[in-house]
């Protein structure tokens, strides 16, 4: 194993996983406290058509799927709040319409063919030094976002009428949110794959929030825990060379599932 | 001097008549209950004054001016839904966002809000929860960590909506008693269904289906342990028209 420290993809892989880890923790902890996972889930799958765009007009996979994403987040916000009673209808389009759109694309693609698992299930060991870059700057994004307007997000996010009485612009954060969640996803989709996002994104931040009294407590563990499970997983990967993401998710839910009985223990 | 002020108001929602005709004054240190069936308009009423909805006929003055003025003087307490009972948040954080500040710290809370926030869970009673994770608490004890919420940014009148709702007998009695000590400084308008409760603690009760009907109470109950339900209430309706 410490000779493999010495592979450059290996470095790029760790990295790349502290940084996103820390990024999904603490947007992770904003979609399960504002209920949004499906929503999140809608997000994910609608960025393949995305990627499907950028492959075929030859742009950065990143920007592609980071331009479509925050597009589909930008509208599941309008139909939070015109059309909130078709919310799930709307988001089950958009998630298979994403898709959709992605594949045909691709398969439209000349002489090019992609590796759609790549894009399913992660592909955390071609992480690139622009993509490390791309991470960084979103991880510097959320954070200063996060302490400038913590409390804001905080009063919106526990109770929303209450803090547009206290004059908060409700409509903006909840899209802020939303548009931070596209773009954490994107990043996400590198290391786990985009069926997985779902997971990065609410398990460590289910144990977390178990074990915080404040949201920026469980934002920090949820970022710790995340980051544990993906270093752990993509020990477990290169070790037994199996799939990177689905590692990462299993020692995940592996470790959640000890958690939960651990605390049953406790509380016999 | 009156600090609410509503005449000839009336509202509609898609073109559904919610209230016709609404008139009515709020004097300072009333004790207001709003009654009525559910749909019948109370919580339509409660969104004009607070000025969450636009008033479409009609006037509301709070203070002599628009609602949408006087934000800052009206506390308002939702209803108890007990949802989002999960949330990482302490109580203290909860009553400072009740908190109207001049300036806010970049990070964490300034030592005058926390202060503000120690002293209204203070006067609910509350102070030693204050580190405590909201989900913790039980339905009457989060009720009054909500009254705090709403005291924080000292407000001259108190609109609770249905704050008794999900709270057992004993509890609803406690916030009850709160609301008539606080009253002693603070209008209250009180949405309720607890009608006998309101009954023993209500210096006006009016009853809004759509339309408004006010009734004046003045012959308040000395002890407020004598049987007195919803039966007597009615009795005692009938003998005052």
């Amino acid at each position: 194993m410490i000779e493999a420290l010495s592979y450059e993809f290996i470095q790029n892989a760790l990295i790349a996983g502290v940084l996103v880890s820390i990024a999904s923790g603490i947007i992770g902890s904003l979609i399960v406290v504002n209920r949004m996972v499906f929503l999140a889930g809608g997000i994910a799958h609608t960025a393949y058509g995305g990627i499907g765009l950028a492959v075929f007009f030859g742009f950065p996979i990143f920007l592609g799927a980071s331009i479509f994403s925050v597009i589909s987040a930008l509208i599941i916000s309008f139909i939070t709040f015109n059309h909130r009673n078709r919310m799930d209808t709307f988001i089950g389009l958009m998630w298979a319409v994403g898709m959709a759109l992605g594949v045909v694309l691709i398969d439209l693609t000349p002489g090019y063919n992609i590796d759609l698992m790549s894009y399913l299930f992660g592909s955390i060991l071609a992480v690139s030094h622009n993509d490390l870059y791309y991470m960084g700057g979103l991880l510097f994004v959320i954070i200063f976002i996060m302490t400038f307007w913590y409390r804001d997000i905080l009063a919106v996010s526990y109770d929303s009428q209450y803090a547009s009485l206290r004059g908060i612009n409700v409509k903006f954060f909840y899209t802020l949110i939303l548009v931070l969640s596209a773009l954490t996803v994107v990043v996400a989709i590198k290391v786990v794959g985009l069926i997985l996002v779902i997971a990065l994104l609410t398990i460590p931040v289910y144990i977390a929030e178990k074990l915080s009294n404040t949201l920026s407590i469980m934002m920090i563990l949820s970022g710790f825990f995340s980051s544990i499970f993906t270093l752990f997983g993509l020990y477990i990967s290169y070790t037994y060379n199996i799939a990177s993401g689905a590692a990462i998710i299993l020692i995940s839910a592996l470790s959640l599932f000890l958690f939960l009985i651990i605390n049953k223990l406790r509380l016999l | 001097m009156s600090v609410i002020e509503i005449k000839n108001l009336s509202f509609a929602y898609h073109k559904h008549n919610v209230l016709e005709e609404i008139n009515l004054k709020v004097q300072e240190r009333d004790f207001l209950a709003i009654i009525g069936p559910n749909g019948g308009g109370k919580s339509t009423l409660l969104k004009l004054i607070l000025g969450i909805e636009t008033i479409q006929k009609g006037e509301i003055e709070t203070f002599g001016e628009k609602p949408t003025k006087n934000l800052s003087k009206i506390g308002y307490v939702p209803q108890d839904t007990n949802i989002n009972t999960d949330f990482p948040i302490k109580v203290i954080e909860v009553v400072m966002m009740g908190h109207i500040g001049t300036k806010q710290p970049l990070f964490g809370y300034a030592k005058e809000e926390i202060m503000c926030a120690r002293g209204a869970l203070a006067q609910v009673g509350m102070e030693e929860f204050a580190q405590k994770k909201i989900g913790e608490l039980s339905g009457g004890q989060r009720q009054r960590v909500m009254i705090a919420r709403a005291l924080c940014a000292h407000p001259k009148i108190l609109v609770l909506d249905e704050p008794t709702s999900n709270i057992d007998v004993d509890g609803q009695q406690q916030i009850y008693e709160l609301l008539k000590l606080l009253n002693k400084s603070i209008t209250i308008i009180v949405v309720s269904h607890a009608i006998s409760m309101v009954l023993g603690f209500a210096s006006k009760i009016v009853h809004i289906n759509k339309k408004m009907t006010s009734h004046k109470f003045n012959n308040k109950k000395e002890e407020p342990s004598e049987h007195f339900c919803e039966v007597e209430f009615f009795n005692t309706l009938k003998e005052a028209t």
